[in-house]
C-alpha cells in the first residue's frame, strides 16, 4: 500500500475511535447540570478557534496574515447583514481573490 | 446576540423547538410534530454549496499529490475537511507518513469533548452509539446544538447527509476537474473554510457568555499556535467554555 493509502487509512481509523470515546464513556448518561452551560459554550470556544487557525496559523508553527484575511472580515461583514451562507463564503473568496490581484 | 445571527439561511435546534412548542398541543393546532431526520437535511441545506466549494478545492489541492482516486476515498472515509488538509498537505511537503497522520489526528482531537457533548443525546447500546456518532461533523454538530447544553440526534444526523453530499460532490469535482478550474490561491479558495466556520460561529453566538467563549477561545488558539503541534490550540480552546460554568 502506498504511503497515501496508508495516512488515509490510518486517519480514517483514528478518527472513528476519537468520535467513539465519547459517547461509549458517557454511555446514555446525562451531563451534570453544572455543565450544561459548559457544553452550551463549546460550539463557539471551537469555531472562533478554527476560524482565526484557520486563517493565521501558517506553516511550521508560524503566524501569517494574507489577503485571506480580508476576504473572512468581508465574509463577516455579510454574516452582520443576514446574507445566506453561500453569498458569505462567495464574499470571502472574492475578496481575497481581488485582492491578491492588486496587491 | 440575536442581530449577528444568520437565522434566515437555516433554521436552529432553537427555532425548531420554537416551533414544536407553538404547534403542541397548546398551541391547539393538532399534533406536535417531533424532530426528524427531515428537519436535519432541510436545517443542513443551506450549507450543501458552501461545502461543494471547500470540497473541489480540497480534491484540487489533493489530487496531484496523491492521485484522485485517493482524494475521493479521503473525503469519504476520513470525511473531515481541516484534517484532510493539514494531512495532504504534510506528505506533499515529504513529510513522513507519522507526521501526516498524527497532525490530521491531532485536529481531529475536538471530536472528543464534542463527543462528550452529543453522547447524552445518542441513542442504543455502546456500539450503536459509537456508530451514530460517526456522523458527527462540524456543521452538523453545530447545527444540532441547542444552546442550553443538550443536542438534538436527528438534527446531527440528517444535517450531515447534504454535508456528505457537498463534500464528496466538490472533492470529485476538484480531483477530477481541477485542472481547469487554475490555482486555488489565485481565485481566493483558502478563504472559504475560516469563512464557513464563520458563518456557523454567528449562529452560535446566542449571549454573552458564547461571546465572551468564543472571544477567549480565538485568543487560546492564537496563543499557542506557535508553541504546539497543529490541532492542539483548537482542544485547548474548548477550555474556554469553561466560562459558561454555572456558580
Amino acid at each position: 500500500m502506498s504511503t497515501a493509502w496508508l495516512m488515509i487509512v490510518l486517519l480514517a481509523a483514528g478518527t472513528v475511535v476519537i468520535k467513539s470515546i465519547g459517547p461509549i464513556a458517557l454511555g446514555g448518561r446525562e451531563l451534570p447540570p453544572r455543565l450544561e452551560g459548559v457544553v452550551a459554550r463549546l460550539a463557539p470556544s471551537l469555531l472562533a478557534a478554527l476560524v482565526v487557525v484557520d486563517l493565521f496559523a501558517g506553516e511550521d508553527r508560524t503566524l501569517t496574515v494574507d489577503e485571506s484575511a480580508l476576504g473572512v472580515v468581508a465574509a463577516g461583514g455579510a454574516l452582520v447583514a443576514r446574507l445566506p451562507v453561500v453569498a458569505v463564503v462567495a464574499i470571502a473568496a472574492a475578496v481575497t481573490a481581488g485582492a491578491r490581484a492588486v496587491l | 446576540m440575536r442581530s449577528l445571527q444568520v437565522s434566515n439561511t437555516r433554521e436552529t435546534a432553537d427555532e425548531i423547538g420554537a416551533r414544536e412548542e407553538a404547534s403542541g398541543p397548546r398551541g391547539g393546532s393538532g399534533e406536535p410534530e417531533p424532530i426528524d431526520l427531515k428537519d436535519g437535511i432541510r436545517a443542513g441545506l443551506p450549507l450543501v454549496l458552501p461545502t461543494f466549494a471547500i470540497g473541489t478545492s480540497f480534491g484540487v489541492l489533493a489530487e496531484p499529490e496523491i492521485g484522485a482516486l485517493a482524494a475521493i476515498a479521503m473525503s469519504v472515509i476520513v470525511f473531515a475537511g481541516a484534517a484532510q488538509f493539514a494531512s495532504v498537505s504534510i506528505l506533499a511537503a515529504g513529510g513522513s507518513l507519522a507526521s501526516a497522520v498524527s497532525a490530521g489526528l491531532l485536529i481531529n482531537t475536538r471530536f472528543l469533548p464534542m463527543g462528550l457533548a452529543v453522547a447524552p443525546a445518542l441513542h442504543g447500546g455502546p456500539l450503536r452509539r459509537a456508530a451514530e456518532a460517526q456522523t458527527m461533523v462540524d456543521a452538523s454538530w453545530a447545527i444540532a446544538n441547542r444552546g442550553d447544553g443538550t443536542f438534538d440526534r436527528q438534527l446531527m444526523m440528517g444535517a450531515t447527509i447534504p454535508q456528505g453530499l457537498g463534500w464528496w460532490g466538490g472533492t470529485i469535482i476538484g480531483a477530477v476537474a481541477g485542472s481547469l478550474l487554475g490555482d486555488p490561491a489565485t481565485l481566493g479558495l483558502d478563504a472559504l473554510f475560516p469563512a464557513f466556520y464563520l458563518a456557523l460561529l454567528a449562529e452560535e453566538l446566542r449571549d454573552r457568555t458564547s461571546l465572551a467563549s468564543a472571544l477567549l477561545g480565538a485568543a487560546i488558539a492564537i496563543a499557542l499556535v506557535p508553541f504546539t503541534p497543529p490541532g492542539i490550540p483548537v482542544v485547548a480552546a474548548s477550555l474556554a467554555a469553561l466560562l459558561g460554568l454555572r456558580r
